[in-house]
């Protein structure tokens, strides 16, 4: 699960230490093209890994090499070039091409084949904790990826108490934060861009993601995309994963607090790269929608 | 011709019910307009199934779903509930976005041997050339911001009736084209949905792009421009 990169997240706060060598390449997901059968085809991740996450690390390696972004790490550009919303122009298809980079290397993992079922331990207490009951979280879940206008994702993540919100253009309420939430993006955008967010667990709902396997419902029924994040949810989430992803986003947190805490005992300017957040992306991402046709 | 004559009694039907229905409520409730071509006579440009697919399903939802939100809207205007009327607005501009979009796409596209494809005459032809040098130019400059929009939305050829020009310009999702300028009309939108192309062009939608010109029916956009420009 190294890879996942959280550890190089914490490099944007210290701006210094040992940093990733930004040597972008096309990740296989943790299993064989045709191991998730017969949920997810083959022949969809022939397409969905080989020839559209393809072309986005294609894309990332032309918009990067010879610019300041390069040798940088996948989050360091994510949250640089994504500036608080108002997206660099030099750097729009940058942060485009490096999300949905990240979302797919991302997205792999959180299935694998045979999955479904329940989590247990400590994520199954704070899904309980937070979204009332498991069947609850699932509910809130799906009409959240359902309910995504157009191309985007659906998240489980942890948002963590926000660590500067001097930088915070619109701090939540505390109540809101150290706690699992449920949220959507547009096209390639991703929570790490909101600054204070741990994704866990994500669906990628654009249309390319569930096309191919159910056109024949399609067809006959139209729009399947609430079938396709059912079968998601019931025979492909990997729940090992997104526990893997809370233990490394819990010991994150620890370092980051400490590193805070470190920083205003020694009275130390807070010399943090701006961690951005909710604001009107979240507000774009959080929209009352109805179910995408 | 028989498929036409069958196609305008349905439309009459829907008619006669979508009058009753706006009767017994007072409110307007929209229906799936019928093609002026059969599914399949865009092929090899579009296949037979994507329109199929595209018009029946996706169109019809956006239908459906806005027609949802208007009675939903009327329920909340009628009893003044001013946070309701306001929640509704991302369901009405999605639904009735995806409605007033698709229903001009599909006016924007005929079969070749209907004249698809047969580059615009006079005063459209000629208001072109003027605002991007050549025909080929406005495609190659349509394809290259239709290729480069980003998720899911449109890419426009408008006028803008303040200037009286031309413009290309992009909208996310299911925006109208007036979501970008009160002044703008459409001549010519082209849906970069994946929807509009996955299952024969798959990831490829530069090819789509290329292909679609085959079969745009330049005859519609020029009678819009003749009426709307001064």
């Amino acid at each position: 699960m190294a890879s996942l990169g959280l550890q190089s997240g914490f490099n944007l706060l210290i701006k210094e230490g040992p940093k990733v060598n930004a040597k972008f390449e096309l990740k296989p997901p943790p299993y064989p093209l045709n191991a998730l059968e017969p949920v997810m085809s083959e022949q969809t991740l022939e397409f969905h890994w080989g020839k559209h996450h393809r072309t986005y690390v294609e894309n990332l390696k032309k918009q990067v090499v010879g610019t300041e972004l390069d040798g940088k790490s996948l989050e360091e550009i994510i949250v640089a070039s994504y500036n608080k919303g108002d997206t660099l122009p030099a750097f729009n298809n940058a942060a485009q091409a490096c999300m949905l980079v990240w979302n797919h290397d991302f997205f792999w993992e959180c299935m694998k084949p045979g999955g479904g079922g329940k989590p247990s331990g400590e994520l199954l207490e704070l899904i309980e904790r937070d979204f009332g009951s498991f069947e609850k979280f699932l509910a809130e879940f799906k009409a959240a990826a359902a309910t995504q206008f157009g191309s985007g994702w659906a998240w489980l993540a942890y948002r963590a108490s926000k660590f500067d919100v001097e930088n915070a253009a619109n701090p939540p309420s505390p109540d809101d934060d150290n706690k699992l939430v449920i949220i959507k993006s547009p096209n390639a955008v991703n929570p790490l861009v909101w600054g204070g967010y741990y994704p866990l667990l994500t669906i990628d709902v654009w249309e390319h993601a569930y096309y191919l396997d159910f056109q024949v419902l399609i067809l006959r029924h139209g729009n399947r995309r609430p079938d396709y994040i059912s079968v998601f949810m019931d025979k492909l989430v990997s729940w090992d994963a997104v526990s893997s992803k809370l233990e490394e986003a819990k010991a994150l947190i620890a370092q980051t607090l400490s590193l805070k805490f470190y920083k205003s005992e020694l009275s130390f300017p807070l010399d943090v790269a701006p961690i951005y957040s909710g604001g009107a992306a979240c507000d774009e991402a959080g929209l009352e929608c109805h179910v995408d046709a | 011709m028989a498929t036409r004559a069958l196609l305008s009694s349905k439309t009459l039907a829907r008619v006669v019910r979508a009058n009753a229905a706006s009767h017994s409520r007072g409110l307007h409730a929209y229906t799936l307009p019928d093609l002026d071509y059969d599914y399949g006579a865009l092929e090899p440009a579009i296949s037979g199934e994507i329109m199929q697919l595209h018009h029946q399903k996706h169109h019809q939802t956006y239908i459906t779903n806005y027609n949802k939100a208007l009675e939903q809207l009327q329920n909340a205007v009628s009893k003044a509930d001013s946070p309701a009327v306001v929640k509704l607005q991302s369901a009405i501009k999605f639904n009735g976005g995806g409605h007033i979009n698709h229903s001009i796409f599909w006016k924007n596209l005929a079969p070749v041997r209907e004249g698809g494809g047969e580059p615009p005459k006079g005063s459209l032809g000629w208001a072109i050339d003027t605002h991007f040098g050549s025909f080929e130019a406005l495609i190659q400059k349509v394809n290259a911001e239709g290729a480069a929009l980003q998720g899911s939305g449109w890419v426009w050829l408008g006028l803008d009736k303040d200037l009286n020009r031309l413009v290309v310009e992009t909208t996310a999702n299911q925006d109208p084209l007036v979501t970008k300028g009160p002044n703008l009309v459409p001549l010519l939108g082209i849906d970069v949905w994946e929807h509009a192309y996955y299952l024969q062009y798959k990831n490829v939608r530069p090819d789509y792009l290329k292909n679609i010109w085959k079969v745009i029916n330049w005859k519609y956009a020029s009678e819009v421009y003749e009426k709307e420009s001064s």
